[in-house]
């Protein structure tokens, strides 16, 4: 479970993020944070693995309060809450397997353990056949399986996906975002997406957060907060496709 | 004693090629190795980077602009008394490479810098966000990704070695700048002139093709 209690954020020349936001993430959820550009998303997820800290409130990652870390507990937290982008974020001079097996170097496992965990991982995406293969020469739906499954390497509960689709055409994304659906379904991965569309929410989400300039405007089940919102935010967003 | 090359003894001109690589392989390692950590500092300094300081960034960027904005002739004269403390004399192929350090390390180093800054932010937030150390991060990441733009540098400033060890002949280093100076051009000696500058443009082609080579092993992007 995650939980934001009264968090802010704002940033040293004084423009709030996110102001005083309240919210729990359940465990084993596909929980969707749903705004505009700007409206602080990025900076929440940040939140949660530490690469973002909060100016005001405090963030409990598995009951654990991210204030109390070090910079020891936070690397090790990190490798608990993996994480994926929409630019992929892949070393550009590391072939597939290579990317996968960074996390687990970093982590310092030695490198028989490496090799069986990437070859699973590889497998485990769809790239079996792609180990040898730089980034350069994947698709844009092959490198974010990659970054997924390197994300995965550390065995985290936790995934932090920031916009991981929104690169991607509509067919690469609805296989990427059924892959996510798997992995939450057969790991009990908890999954927080952060994305602009809705689509990608309805897609695979339980969960739905609108957020709208660092305001949290609601939150809840998706059939709920879609069906029935009475707030402006969330009837725009919807309102956009209609 | 007649014909076009009756001035060549061979065994100067070896001597002289010998002194000249001597001059820049020391001071390309040497050069390489204060530029690459130099460069990082200034990467990892710099705004919106992980150890953004405007202090540091501004005192090593300052140091660097110095000592590149001082021309070469008049770098090797005012280090003079400080290359006399590090290596004991000013002359030679030893004298040659406090200077040449000196002045080519801090062009390397913002070569370096300019690799770094190609990697995407992304990818040095995605070793943050697997819990990789500052130390991990650069061994594993900002180093191996720059790669291609630090080998396509080194080639870049070995080839500014080459001239600058020519430049070096000025205050007795030796060389092949220091005999075509003394015998091609002060004693009109064409055929030494000539010998000489075939054998640099011989070296800088060499250096070139080597880094080409070097770096399209090296990138996949």
């Amino acid at each position: 479970m995650i939980r934001l209690n009264g968090v802010s954020k704002r940033y040293a020349d004084g423009t709030a993020a996110l102001e005083n936001i309240d919210l729990t993430i359940p465990a084993g959820s596909i929980f969707g944070i749903i705004g505009r550009s700007g409206a602080g998303k990025s900076t929440l997820l940040r939140l949660i693995n530490g690469l973002e800290r909060p100016s005001a409130g405090e963030v409990l990652v598995e009951g654990q309060a991210l204030s109390t870390l070090g910079a020891a507990g936070l690397r090790g937290l990190r490798r608990r809450v993996g994480m994926i982008f929409q630019a992929f974020g892949l070393l550009a001079n590391r072939t597939s397997a290579g990317n996968v097996a960074l996390p687990l170097e970093l982590a310092g496992v030695g490198w028989a353990g490496r090799e069986a965990r990437v070859a699973d991982l590889l497998e485990r995406v769809g790239l079996a056949d792609k180990a040898q293969v730089y980034p350069a020469r994947l698709s844009g739906g092959q490198r974010q399986r990659v970054g997924i499954a390197r994300a995965l390497a550390t065995a985290p509960t936790i995934l932090l996906s920031d916009e991981a689709t929104s690169a991607l055409d509509p067919e690469t994304t609805r296989s990427v975002l059924a892959l996510l659906a798997d992995l939450n379904r057969d790991m009990g991965l908890t999954i927080v997406l952060i994305t602009h569309e809705l689509d990608v929410v309805r897609a695979i989400c339980d969960h739905v957060a609108v957020l709208d300039h660092g305001r949290l405007i609601e939150a809840g089940p998706v059939g709920e907060v879609f069906a029935g919102s009475r707030h402006d935010a969330t009837l725009a967003l919807l309102g956009e496709e209609r | 004693m007649d014909g076009f090359f009756q001035h060549l003894v061979w065994g100067d001109i070896a001597q002289a090629t010998l002194d000249t690589l001597a001059m820049l392989g020391g001071s390309l390692v040497l050069t390489l190795a204060l530029g690459i950590p130099l460069g990082v500092l200034l990467f990892l300094t710099s705004a919106g980077q992980i150890d953004q300081n405007r202090v540091a960034n501004r005192v090593l960027g300052t140091v660097a602009n110095t000592l590149r904005s001082i021309p070469f002739v008049i770098l090797l004269i005012v280090m003079i008394p400080l290359t006399m403390l590090i290596v004991g004399t000013s002359l030679g192929v030893a004298g040659a490479i406090p200077p040449l350090v000196a002045g080519a390390a801090p062009f390397y180093a913002r070569m370096v810098e300019a690799a770094l800054r190609e990697i995407p932010r992304a990818t040095i937030e995605a070793a943050q966000a697997m819990g990789a150390t500052r130390f991990q991060i650069i061994r594993k990441v900002l180093l191996p990704e720059a790669l291609p733009g630090l080998v396509a540098g080194g080639t870049v400033t070995a080839i500014t070695l080459v001239s600058f060890t020519a430049m070096a002949g000025v205050v007795g280093a030796g060389g092949l700048g220091d005999l075509a100076i003394r015998y091609g051009y002060q004693r009109f000696q064409a055929d030494i002139m000539l010998v000489t500058v075939a054998l640099l443009v011989l070296l800088v082609q060499l250096i070139q093709w080597t880094g080409d080579w070097l770096t399209r092993r090296v990138d996949h992007r």
